[in-house]
Protein backbone atom coordinates (compact mmCIF):
# COMPACT_ATOMS: atom_id res chain seq x y z
CA UNK A 1 0.00 0.00 0.00
CA UNK A 2 1.43 3.51 -0.81
CA UNK A 3 1.67 5.42 2.18
CA UNK A 4 2.31 9.37 2.85
CA UNK A 5 5.60 10.36 4.60
CA UNK A 6 3.36 11.04 7.96
CA UNK A 7 1.66 7.70 7.72
CA UNK A 8 4.96 6.16 7.31
CA UNK A 9 6.61 8.12 10.62
CA UNK A 10 3.55 7.54 12.07
CA UNK A 11 3.80 3.61 11.64
CA UNK A 12 6.80 3.42 12.83
CA UNK A 13 6.10 5.61 15.86
CA UNK A 14 3.30 3.49 16.79
CA UNK A 15 5.03 -0.41 15.78
CA UNK A 16 2.75 -0.95 12.92
CA UNK A 17 3.19 -1.95 9.06
CA UNK A 18 0.94 0.82 7.76
CA UNK A 19 -1.58 2.66 9.24
CA UNK A 20 -4.34 5.05 7.78
CA UNK A 21 -6.32 8.63 7.81
CA UNK A 22 -8.42 8.70 11.05
CA UNK A 23 -6.65 5.59 12.66
CA UNK A 24 -6.26 6.41 16.57
CA UNK A 25 -2.76 4.88 17.07
CA UNK A 26 -0.65 4.97 20.05
CA UNK A 27 2.94 6.61 19.16
CA UNK A 28 6.08 6.55 20.64
CA UNK A 29 7.77 9.89 21.24
CA UNK A 30 11.52 10.33 20.45
CA UNK A 31 12.24 14.10 21.56
CA UNK A 32 9.73 16.37 23.21
CA UNK A 33 10.74 20.18 23.40
CA UNK A 34 9.20 22.12 26.38
CA UNK A 35 9.77 26.44 26.58
CA UNK A 36 9.57 28.49 29.80
CA UNK A 37 5.99 29.64 28.92
CA UNK A 38 4.22 26.51 28.77
CA UNK A 39 7.06 24.13 30.56
CA UNK A 40 8.54 23.85 33.44
CA UNK A 41 6.13 26.24 35.56
CA UNK A 42 2.97 24.55 34.43
CA UNK A 43 4.87 21.04 34.43
CA UNK A 44 5.66 20.27 37.98
CA UNK A 45 1.71 21.17 39.52
CA UNK A 46 0.76 18.11 37.30
CA UNK A 47 3.81 16.05 38.12
CA UNK A 48 3.31 16.64 41.44
CA UNK A 49 -0.22 15.54 41.40
CA UNK A 50 0.88 12.30 39.68
CA UNK A 51 3.87 11.73 41.78
CA UNK A 52 5.93 10.04 38.62
CA UNK A 53 9.39 11.02 37.81
CA UNK A 54 10.13 11.91 34.05
CA UNK A 55 10.70 8.57 31.50
CA UNK A 56 13.96 9.68 30.40
CA UNK A 57 15.23 13.25 30.61
CA UNK A 58 17.23 12.58 28.10
CA UNK A 59 14.90 13.15 25.48
CA UNK A 60 13.57 16.35 26.57
CA UNK A 61 14.86 19.80 25.48
CA UNK A 62 13.95 22.93 27.74
CA UNK A 63 14.38 26.38 25.92
CA UNK A 64 14.07 29.47 27.53
CA UNK A 65 12.34 32.24 24.47
CA UNK A 66 9.07 33.57 25.81
CA UNK A 67 9.89 35.47 28.59
CA UNK A 68 13.79 36.40 28.07
CA UNK A 69 15.40 38.24 29.43
CA UNK A 70 13.31 39.27 32.75
CA UNK A 71 11.25 42.34 32.24
CA UNK A 72 9.87 41.99 35.83
CA UNK A 73 9.46 39.98 39.01
CA UNK A 74 6.81 37.99 37.48
CA UNK A 75 8.72 37.08 34.71
CA UNK A 76 12.30 36.37 36.50
CA UNK A 77 9.91 34.10 38.79
CA UNK A 78 9.14 31.96 35.71
CA UNK A 79 12.54 31.91 34.46
CA UNK A 80 13.92 31.13 37.40
CA UNK A 81 11.27 28.07 38.22
CA UNK A 82 12.23 26.67 34.63
CA UNK A 83 15.78 26.77 35.73
CA UNK A 84 15.46 25.32 38.98
CA UNK A 85 13.58 22.44 37.62
CA UNK A 86 16.11 21.68 35.03
CA UNK A 87 19.00 21.83 37.44
CA UNK A 88 17.12 19.26 40.25
CA UNK A 89 15.92 17.07 37.14
CA UNK A 90 18.77 16.54 35.69
CA UNK A 91 17.51 17.64 32.25
CA UNK A 92 21.16 17.96 30.07
CA UNK A 93 19.56 19.80 27.33
CA UNK A 94 18.83 23.13 28.06
CA UNK A 95 18.91 26.32 26.00
CA UNK A 96 19.22 29.27 28.48
CA UNK A 97 18.32 32.36 26.44
CA UNK A 98 19.92 31.29 23.23
CA UNK A 99 17.12 32.08 21.14
CA UNK A 100 13.45 30.71 19.90
CA UNK A 101 12.83 27.08 20.93
CA UNK A 102 12.21 26.33 16.80
CA UNK A 103 15.23 27.78 15.81
CA UNK A 104 17.20 26.18 18.52
CA UNK A 105 16.12 22.21 18.03
CA UNK A 106 17.83 22.83 14.71
CA UNK A 107 20.87 24.45 15.29
CA UNK A 108 21.40 22.10 17.71
CA UNK A 109 21.03 19.21 15.03
CA UNK A 110 18.33 17.74 17.24
CA UNK A 111 15.68 16.82 14.69
CA UNK A 112 16.14 14.03 11.90
CA UNK A 113 13.81 12.27 8.97
CA UNK A 114 11.23 10.11 10.85
CA UNK A 115 11.33 11.05 14.13
CA UNK A 116 8.15 11.62 15.79
CA UNK A 117 8.58 14.73 18.12
CA UNK A 118 6.40 16.66 20.45
CA UNK A 119 6.55 20.46 21.22
CA UNK A 120 5.08 22.22 23.43
CA UNK A 121 4.01 25.64 21.67
CA UNK A 122 2.10 25.65 18.29
CA UNK A 123 4.76 26.55 15.88
CA UNK A 124 6.69 23.34 16.44
CA UNK A 125 5.49 21.93 13.20
CA UNK A 126 8.50 24.24 11.79
CA UNK A 127 11.17 21.15 12.61
CA UNK A 128 9.12 19.56 9.73
CA UNK A 129 11.15 20.97 7.35
CA UNK A 130 13.60 18.11 8.14
CA UNK A 131 11.53 15.29 7.40
CA UNK A 132 9.80 14.24 10.78
CA UNK A 133 6.49 14.40 12.55
CA UNK A 134 6.50 17.37 14.87
CA UNK A 135 3.72 18.91 16.40
CA UNK A 136 2.29 21.23 19.10
CA UNK A 137 0.80 19.87 22.45
CA UNK A 138 -0.53 21.76 25.40
CA UNK A 139 1.08 21.16 29.03
CA UNK A 140 -0.90 18.52 30.20
CA UNK A 141 -0.08 15.95 26.80
CA UNK A 142 3.28 17.19 27.35
CA UNK A 143 3.48 16.00 31.03
CA UNK A 144 1.63 12.52 30.12
CA UNK A 145 4.02 11.97 27.53
CA UNK A 146 7.08 13.31 29.46
CA UNK A 147 5.81 10.33 31.92
CA UNK A 148 4.93 7.84 29.65
CA UNK A 149 6.60 8.22 26.66
CA UNK A 150 3.89 8.47 24.41
CA UNK A 151 0.76 10.05 22.99
CA UNK A 152 -2.06 9.56 21.24
CA UNK A 153 -2.72 10.50 17.68
CA UNK A 154 -5.01 10.86 15.17
CA UNK A 155 -3.51 9.42 11.85
CA UNK A 156 -3.87 12.94 9.19
CA UNK A 157 -4.91 13.22 6.16
CA UNK A 158 -2.01 14.91 3.74
CA UNK A 159 -2.74 17.94 1.28
CA UNK A 160 0.39 17.93 -0.90
CA UNK A 161 1.31 21.49 -2.29
CA UNK A 162 3.99 21.08 -5.51
CA UNK A 163 5.69 24.59 -6.27
CA UNK A 164 7.65 25.02 -9.09
CA UNK A 165 9.38 28.06 -11.26
CA UNK A 166 11.93 30.91 -8.85
CA UNK A 167 10.86 33.69 -7.04
CA UNK A 168 11.27 37.21 -8.47
CA UNK A 169 12.78 39.77 -6.70
CA UNK A 170 11.78 40.62 -3.28
CA UNK A 171 9.51 37.18 -3.11
CA UNK A 172 10.41 34.77 -0.37
CA UNK A 173 9.13 31.78 1.04
CA UNK A 174 6.69 34.06 3.63
CA UNK A 175 5.06 35.31 0.68
CA UNK A 176 3.90 31.78 -0.23
CA UNK A 177 2.47 30.91 3.29
CA UNK A 178 0.85 34.09 2.84
CA UNK A 179 -0.54 33.36 -0.30
CA UNK A 180 -1.35 29.55 0.84
CA UNK A 181 -3.19 31.31 3.98
CA UNK A 182 -5.56 32.66 1.81
CA UNK A 183 -5.89 29.83 -0.63
CA UNK A 184 -6.30 26.81 1.37
CA UNK A 185 -7.99 28.69 4.25
CA UNK A 186 -6.58 28.08 8.12
CA UNK A 187 -8.98 25.21 9.27
CA UNK A 188 -7.05 22.09 8.45
CA UNK A 189 -6.69 20.54 11.18
CA UNK A 190 -6.31 16.93 11.53
CA UNK A 191 -4.57 17.26 8.44
CA UNK A 192 -0.78 17.59 7.56
CA UNK A 193 0.60 19.87 4.64
CA UNK A 194 3.65 18.24 2.53
CA UNK A 195 5.75 21.07 0.62
CA UNK A 196 7.43 19.71 -2.69
CA UNK A 197 8.11 20.92 -5.98
CA UNK A 198 11.81 21.91 -7.29
CA UNK A 199 11.14 25.56 -5.71
CA UNK A 200 11.32 23.85 -2.23
CA UNK A 201 14.26 21.66 -3.40
CA UNK A 202 16.17 24.61 -4.06
CA UNK A 203 15.59 26.68 -0.78
CA UNK A 204 18.05 26.68 1.99
CA UNK A 205 16.89 25.16 5.09
CA UNK A 206 16.22 28.59 6.49
CA UNK A 207 13.34 28.94 3.97
CA UNK A 208 11.91 25.88 4.01
CA UNK A 209 11.48 26.55 7.72
CA UNK A 210 9.09 29.52 6.90
CA UNK A 211 7.00 26.99 5.08
CA UNK A 212 6.59 23.97 7.73
CA UNK A 213 6.47 26.89 10.72
CA UNK A 214 3.47 28.47 8.90
CA UNK A 215 1.82 24.85 8.41
CA UNK A 216 0.32 26.02 11.99
CA UNK A 217 -1.47 29.19 10.32
CA UNK A 218 -3.21 26.47 7.83
CA UNK A 219 -4.50 24.60 11.24
CA UNK A 220 -2.23 21.65 10.15
CA UNK A 221 -1.30 18.88 12.40
CA UNK A 222 2.07 20.07 11.01
CA UNK A 223 4.03 20.54 7.70
CA UNK A 224 6.79 17.96 6.56
CA UNK A 225 8.85 18.54 3.59
CA UNK A 226 11.08 15.18 2.24
CA UNK A 227 14.62 15.17 3.24
CA UNK A 228 17.15 15.26 0.26
CA UNK A 229 20.64 16.31 0.48
CA UNK A 230 20.28 19.87 1.43
CA UNK A 231 18.38 18.67 4.64
CA UNK A 232 21.21 16.13 5.73
CA UNK A 233 24.08 18.34 4.81
CA UNK A 234 22.07 21.00 7.47
CA UNK A 235 21.92 18.27 10.03
CA UNK A 236 25.77 17.13 9.92
CA UNK A 237 26.72 20.44 10.02
CA UNK A 238 24.55 21.35 12.72
CA UNK A 239 26.16 18.08 14.84
CA UNK A 240 23.11 16.07 13.92
CA UNK A 241 23.54 12.54 13.26
CA UNK A 242 22.21 11.02 10.23
CA UNK A 243 20.67 7.42 9.50
CA UNK A 244 22.17 5.36 6.27
CA UNK A 245 18.16 5.14 5.26
CA UNK A 246 17.73 8.73 5.85
CA UNK A 247 16.38 9.78 2.32
CA UNK A 248 14.09 7.16 2.38
CA UNK A 249 11.56 9.54 4.69
CA UNK A 250 9.53 9.75 1.56
CA UNK A 251 5.68 9.80 0.60
CA UNK A 252 5.49 6.37 -2.37
CA UNK A 253 4.36 6.94 -5.44
CA UNK A 254 0.57 7.06 -5.43
CA UNK A 255 0.49 7.98 -2.00
CA UNK A 256 -3.53 8.95 -1.19
CA UNK A 257 -2.97 12.42 -1.28
CA UNK A 258 -5.87 14.09 0.21
CA UNK A 259 -5.43 17.13 -2.30
CA UNK A 260 -2.80 17.96 -4.52
CA UNK A 261 -1.83 21.61 -5.81
CA UNK A 262 0.29 23.23 -8.19
CA UNK A 263 1.66 26.19 -7.94
CA UNK A 264 3.79 28.57 -10.24
CA UNK A 265 5.89 30.52 -7.98
CA UNK A 266 7.26 33.21 -10.93
CA UNK A 267 4.44 34.09 -10.57
CA UNK A 268 3.81 34.72 -6.91
CA UNK A 269 3.72 38.94 -5.90
CA UNK A 270 4.96 39.67 -2.45
CA UNK A 271 2.30 39.38 -0.38
CA UNK A 272 0.78 41.02 2.62
CA UNK A 273 -1.71 40.13 5.15
CA UNK A 274 -4.15 42.64 6.68
CA UNK A 275 -5.11 42.69 10.14
CA UNK A 276 -6.83 40.58 11.73
CA UNK A 277 -5.99 37.08 10.00
CA UNK A 278 -2.71 35.40 7.97
CA UNK A 279 -5.56 34.32 5.50
CA UNK A 280 -6.70 37.91 5.12
CA UNK A 281 -4.31 38.26 2.17
CA UNK A 282 -3.46 39.75 -1.09
CA UNK A 283 -0.21 41.23 -3.20
CA UNK A 284 1.19 43.86 -1.46
CA UNK A 285 0.18 46.70 -3.85
CA UNK A 286 -3.26 46.18 -2.73
CA UNK A 287 -2.03 47.61 1.01
CA UNK A 288 0.71 50.20 -0.42
CA UNK A 289 0.90 53.53 1.04
CA UNK A 290 -1.16 52.61 4.36
CA UNK A 291 1.35 54.58 7.21
CA UNK A 292 2.73 52.18 9.56
CA UNK A 293 3.79 52.75 13.30
CA UNK A 294 6.38 50.05 13.57
CA UNK A 295 7.73 47.90 11.67
CA UNK A 296 9.30 44.45 13.46
CA UNK A 297 11.71 41.88 12.00
CA UNK A 298 11.00 38.87 15.03
CA UNK A 299 9.77 35.75 16.07
CA UNK A 300 10.76 31.79 14.55
CA UNK A 301 8.79 32.63 11.50
CA UNK A 302 11.12 35.76 10.33
CA UNK A 303 14.46 36.70 12.28
CA UNK A 304 17.08 34.04 11.16
CA UNK A 305 20.18 34.88 9.31
CA UNK A 306 18.53 34.62 5.81
CA UNK A 307 15.87 36.90 6.68
CA UNK A 308 18.23 39.50 8.55
CA UNK A 309 19.94 39.28 5.11
CA UNK A 310 17.22 40.17 3.18
CA UNK A 311 16.58 43.48 5.28
CA UNK A 312 20.26 44.22 5.08
CA UNK A 313 19.83 43.88 1.16
CA UNK A 314 16.62 46.68 1.54
CA UNK A 315 18.07 48.70 3.91
CA UNK A 316 22.04 48.96 2.65
CA UNK A 317 22.92 52.58 2.13
CA UNK A 318 19.65 53.99 3.21
CA UNK A 319 17.59 54.92 6.46
CA UNK A 320 14.77 54.07 8.12
CA UNK A 321 11.95 56.95 7.68
CA UNK A 322 11.44 59.03 10.43
CA UNK A 323 7.83 58.16 10.05
CA UNK A 324 8.10 54.89 11.47
CA UNK A 325 10.32 52.47 13.73
CA UNK A 326 12.31 49.51 13.09
CA UNK A 327 12.83 46.42 15.54
CA UNK A 328 15.13 43.87 14.89
CA UNK A 329 14.86 40.69 17.44
CA UNK A 330 17.31 38.59 15.81
CA UNK A 331 16.15 34.45 16.49
CA UNK A 332 18.75 33.14 18.06
CA UNK A 333 22.12 34.19 19.59
CA UNK A 334 24.00 32.47 16.86
CA UNK A 335 21.42 34.14 14.65
CA UNK A 336 23.36 37.64 15.99
CA UNK A 337 26.61 36.34 16.16
CA UNK A 338 26.73 35.23 12.38
CA UNK A 339 24.84 38.74 11.49
CA UNK A 340 27.14 40.76 13.62
CA UNK A 341 30.51 38.21 11.75
CA UNK A 342 28.86 39.11 7.88
CA UNK A 343 28.18 43.04 8.64
CA UNK A 344 24.78 42.45 8.71
CA UNK A 345 24.17 44.27 11.92
CA UNK A 346 26.07 47.19 10.61
CA UNK A 347 24.03 47.53 7.71
CA UNK A 348 21.07 47.27 10.13
CA UNK A 349 22.21 49.68 12.76
CA UNK A 350 23.33 52.23 10.19
CA UNK A 351 19.81 52.42 8.63
CA UNK A 352 18.57 53.14 12.37
CA UNK A 353 16.85 49.63 13.07
CA UNK A 354 16.58 49.51 16.93
CA UNK A 355 17.87 46.20 18.29
CA UNK A 356 16.22 44.02 20.53
CA UNK A 357 17.19 41.05 22.52
CA UNK A 358 16.35 37.51 20.98
CA UNK A 359 13.26 35.64 21.92
CA UNK A 360 9.23 35.31 21.02
CA UNK A 361 9.12 39.14 22.41
CA UNK A 362 6.40 41.08 20.83
CA UNK A 363 5.14 38.19 18.59
CA UNK A 364 3.84 36.70 21.79
CA UNK A 365 2.66 39.97 23.51
CA UNK A 366 5.31 39.85 25.93
CA UNK A 367 8.46 41.78 25.91
CA UNK A 368 9.88 44.73 23.83
CA UNK A 369 7.78 46.45 21.18
CA UNK A 370 4.34 45.62 22.08
CA UNK A 371 1.73 48.40 20.21
CA UNK A 372 -0.30 50.88 21.63
CA UNK A 373 -3.98 51.61 21.34
CA UNK A 374 -4.63 52.29 17.83
CA UNK A 375 -0.73 51.53 16.85
CA UNK A 376 -0.57 49.99 13.05
CA UNK A 377 2.47 47.72 12.51
CA UNK A 378 4.29 45.55 9.82
CA UNK A 379 5.86 42.98 10.95
CA UNK A 380 7.54 39.35 9.81
CA UNK A 381 5.87 37.57 12.36
CA UNK A 382 3.32 34.77 11.82
CA UNK A 383 -0.25 35.86 13.27
CA UNK A 384 -1.56 38.77 13.45
CA UNK A 385 -5.19 37.70 15.80
CA UNK A 386 -6.45 40.58 17.38
CA UNK A 387 -4.09 41.95 20.25
CA UNK A 388 -1.82 39.57 19.69
CA UNK A 389 0.77 42.15 19.47
CA UNK A 390 -0.32 44.26 22.44
CA UNK A 391 -3.38 46.65 22.81
CA UNK A 392 -6.61 44.78 21.50
CA UNK A 393 -6.93 47.70 19.11
CA UNK A 394 -3.79 47.64 17.31
CA UNK A 395 -3.34 46.39 13.98
CA UNK A 396 -1.15 44.30 12.58
CA UNK A 397 0.11 43.21 8.81
CA UNK A 398 2.31 40.38 7.76
CA UNK A 399 4.89 40.31 4.86
CA UNK A 400 7.87 39.14 4.09
CA UNK A 401 11.56 40.53 5.83
CA UNK A 402 11.48 42.28 2.36
CA UNK A 403 8.29 44.21 2.43
CA UNK A 404 9.12 44.94 6.23
CA UNK A 405 12.59 46.36 5.20
CA UNK A 406 10.76 48.33 2.31
CA UNK A 407 7.96 49.52 4.96
CA UNK A 408 11.02 50.74 6.64
CA UNK A 409 12.13 53.33 4.62
CA UNK A 410 8.67 54.84 3.27
CA UNK A 411 7.16 54.98 6.55
CA UNK A 412 4.04 53.10 4.99
CA UNK A 413 3.85 49.61 3.19
CA UNK A 414 5.40 49.44 0.47
CA UNK A 415 6.73 47.30 -2.71
CA UNK A 416 10.06 45.73 -1.94
CA UNK A 417 10.26 45.47 -5.84
CA UNK A 418 10.86 48.97 -5.92
CA UNK A 419 14.21 49.24 -4.34
CA UNK A 420 15.73 46.21 -4.79
CA UNK B 1 -30.54 24.85 31.82
CA UNK B 2 -28.31 27.18 30.23
CA UNK B 3 -27.44 30.19 28.46
CA UNK B 4 -25.01 29.69 25.12
CA UNK B 5 -23.10 32.56 24.27
CA UNK B 6 -22.44 32.56 20.41
CA UNK B 7 -19.39 33.43 18.44
CA UNK B 8 -18.09 32.90 14.99
CA UNK B 9 -15.41 31.05 12.78
CA UNK B 10 -11.45 31.12 14.38
CA UNK B 11 -11.96 31.89 17.58
CA UNK B 12 -8.36 31.89 18.44
CA UNK B 13 -6.79 31.56 21.57
CA UNK B 14 -4.99 34.59 21.91
CA UNK B 15 -8.35 35.86 22.31
CA UNK B 16 -9.17 33.28 24.94
CA UNK B 17 -6.25 34.10 26.85
CA UNK B 18 -4.37 36.85 26.01
CA UNK B 19 -0.41 36.93 25.50
CA UNK B 20 0.13 39.92 28.25
CA UNK B 21 -2.20 37.77 30.58
CA UNK B 22 0.44 34.56 30.84
CA UNK B 23 1.90 35.93 33.75
CA UNK B 24 -1.10 36.00 36.04
CA UNK B 25 -3.08 33.51 38.06
CA UNK B 26 -5.44 31.37 35.84
CA UNK B 27 -8.30 33.56 38.37
CA UNK B 28 -6.97 37.07 37.16
CA UNK B 29 -6.35 35.71 33.45
CA UNK B 30 -9.90 34.48 33.00
CA UNK B 31 -10.89 37.61 33.61
CA UNK B 32 -9.38 38.64 30.40
CA UNK B 33 -10.68 35.88 28.33
CA UNK B 34 -12.40 36.88 25.18
CA UNK B 35 -12.30 40.85 25.83
CA UNK B 36 -10.56 42.04 22.52
CA UNK B 37 -14.19 40.12 21.03
CA UNK B 38 -16.43 40.95 23.69
CA UNK B 39 -15.55 42.50 26.89
CA UNK B 40 -18.71 41.39 28.50
CA UNK B 41 -18.18 37.84 28.04
CA UNK B 42 -15.90 36.79 31.34
CA UNK B 43 -17.51 39.52 33.86
CA UNK B 44 -21.01 37.88 32.69
CA UNK B 45 -20.99 34.04 31.96
CA UNK B 46 -22.11 31.77 34.23
CA UNK B 47 -21.36 28.32 35.43
CA UNK B 48 -23.02 25.68 33.30
CA UNK B 49 -23.11 28.11 30.35
CA UNK B 50 -22.87 26.67 27.04
CA UNK B 51 -20.10 28.30 24.03
CA UNK B 52 -21.11 28.29 20.91
CA UNK B 53 -18.43 28.71 17.82
CA UNK B 54 -18.06 28.20 14.19
CA UNK B 55 -15.16 26.64 12.19
CA UNK B 56 -11.74 25.95 13.67
CA UNK B 57 -12.57 27.11 17.18
CA UNK B 58 -9.58 27.68 19.45
CA UNK B 59 -7.40 27.80 16.78
CA UNK B 60 -3.41 29.34 17.06
CA UNK B 61 -1.50 29.41 20.13
CA UNK B 62 -1.19 25.83 21.92
CA UNK B 63 -1.81 27.54 25.19
CA UNK B 64 -4.09 25.02 27.54
CA UNK B 65 -5.05 28.09 29.46
CA UNK B 66 -7.66 29.46 26.91
CA UNK B 67 -9.74 25.78 27.32
CA UNK B 68 -8.67 26.36 31.13
CA UNK B 69 -9.86 29.87 31.29
CA UNK B 70 -13.51 28.85 29.98
CA UNK B 71 -13.76 26.37 32.06
CA UNK B 72 -12.74 27.91 35.07
CA UNK B 73 -15.35 31.10 34.16
CA UNK B 74 -17.71 28.24 34.21
CA UNK B 75 -18.27 26.91 31.02
CA UNK B 76 -19.90 23.40 30.90
CA UNK B 77 -19.56 22.24 27.18
CA UNK B 78 -18.23 23.84 24.13
CA UNK B 79 -19.70 23.20 20.43
CA UNK B 80 -18.31 24.08 17.15
CA UNK B 81 -18.22 22.95 13.57
CA UNK B 82 -14.74 22.06 13.74
CA UNK B 83 -11.74 22.78 16.12
CA UNK B 84 -8.00 23.95 16.00
CA UNK B 85 -6.06 20.44 16.93
CA UNK B 86 -4.20 21.44 19.83
CA UNK B 87 -7.25 23.21 21.24
CA UNK B 88 -9.50 19.83 20.95
CA UNK B 89 -7.06 18.17 22.81
CA UNK B 90 -6.02 21.27 25.42
CA UNK B 91 -10.16 20.90 26.24
CA UNK B 92 -10.41 17.20 27.22
CA UNK B 93 -7.08 17.22 29.19
CA UNK B 94 -8.21 19.94 31.29
CA UNK B 95 -11.94 18.52 31.60
CA UNK B 96 -13.77 20.70 29.80
CA UNK B 97 -15.86 18.68 27.15
CA UNK B 98 -16.01 19.83 23.17
CA UNK B 99 -18.43 18.70 20.29
CA UNK B 100 -18.15 18.82 16.62
CA UNK B 101 -21.80 20.47 16.15
CA UNK B 102 -22.50 21.31 12.57
CA UNK B 103 -25.64 23.58 13.01
CA UNK B 104 -24.22 26.07 15.13
CA UNK B 105 -25.60 28.75 13.07
CA UNK B 106 -29.18 27.34 14.31
CA UNK B 107 -27.51 28.52 18.40
CA UNK B 108 -28.15 32.39 18.89
CA UNK B 109 -26.49 34.61 21.63
CA UNK B 110 -28.96 34.13 24.51
CA UNK B 111 -30.50 31.02 23.73
CA UNK B 112 -31.07 28.33 26.63
CA UNK B 113 -29.75 24.84 25.80
CA UNK B 114 -29.52 21.49 27.54
CA UNK B 115 -26.68 19.70 26.76
CA UNK B 116 -26.66 15.98 28.18
CA UNK B 117 -22.55 15.12 27.32
CA UNK B 118 -23.44 11.22 28.18
CA UNK B 119 -26.01 10.87 25.19
CA UNK B 120 -24.74 13.53 23.09
CA UNK B 121 -28.26 15.20 23.15
CA UNK B 122 -28.72 19.19 22.99
CA UNK B 123 -32.14 20.86 23.36
CA UNK B 124 -32.63 24.58 22.35
CA UNK B 125 -35.15 25.42 24.48
CA UNK B 126 -35.76 28.92 23.31
CA UNK B 127 -36.00 27.35 19.82
CA UNK B 128 -37.37 23.78 20.87
CA UNK B 129 -35.09 22.15 18.16
CA UNK B 130 -33.14 18.98 19.60
CA UNK B 131 -30.13 17.61 17.72
CA UNK B 132 -27.60 14.69 18.39
CA UNK B 133 -24.11 15.57 18.09
CA UNK B 134 -22.17 12.34 17.69
CA UNK B 135 -20.74 10.94 20.98
CA UNK B 136 -17.34 10.72 22.09
CA UNK B 137 -14.83 8.57 21.23
CA UNK B 138 -13.60 6.05 23.74
CA UNK B 139 -9.75 7.44 24.67
CA UNK B 140 -11.26 10.95 25.16
CA UNK B 141 -14.93 10.12 26.93
CA UNK B 142 -12.48 8.16 29.48
CA UNK B 143 -10.24 11.27 30.00
CA UNK B 144 -13.72 13.37 30.74
CA UNK B 145 -15.31 10.86 33.05
CA UNK B 146 -12.30 10.67 35.13
CA UNK B 147 -12.50 14.55 35.26
CA UNK B 148 -9.12 15.32 33.20
CA UNK B 149 -6.09 13.62 31.56
CA UNK B 150 -4.07 14.31 34.98
CA UNK B 151 -6.67 12.12 37.08
CA UNK B 152 -7.20 9.67 34.13
CA UNK B 153 -3.36 9.13 34.00
CA UNK B 154 -2.77 9.15 37.69
CA UNK B 155 -5.67 6.28 37.67
CA UNK B 156 -3.76 4.25 34.99
CA UNK B 157 -0.44 4.22 36.79
CA UNK B 158 -1.91 3.55 40.22
CA UNK B 159 -3.48 0.36 38.66
CA UNK B 160 -0.30 -0.51 36.85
Amino acid sequence: MALTLVQKILARAAGRDSVSPGDIVTAQVDLLMAHDSSGPRRWMPHLEALGAPLKDPNKIVIVTDHFVPAVDPQSAAILKTTRDFVKSQGIQHFYDMQGISHIVLPEHGFLKPGMFVCGGDSHSPTGGAFGCYIAGFGYTDMVAIAVTGETWVQVPETIRVNWSGAFGAGVAAKDVMLFLCRELGMDNSFKVVEFGGDMVRAMDMAERMVLTNMAAELGCDTGLIEPDETTLIHIKAHGGAVDGDALSWRSDAGAPYTALHHFDASALEPHVAAPHSPANSAPVTEHSGQSVDQCYIGACTGAKLSDLHMVAEVLKGRCVSPQTRLLVAPASTKTTAAAAADGTLEILTAAGAILLPTGCGACAGMGAGVLADGEICIASINRNFKGRMGHANSQVYLASPYTVAASALAGRIADPRDVL
Amino acid sequence: MARAWVYGDNIDTDALAPGHTLVMPLDEMASHCLEALDPTFAGEVKPGDVFVAGENMGMGSAREVAPSALKHLGVSVVLAKSFARIFYRNAFNVGLPVFFFPQADEIHMGDDLIVDILTGKVHNLTTDKTYHVTPLPPHLAGIIRDGGLIPHLKKKLIKQ
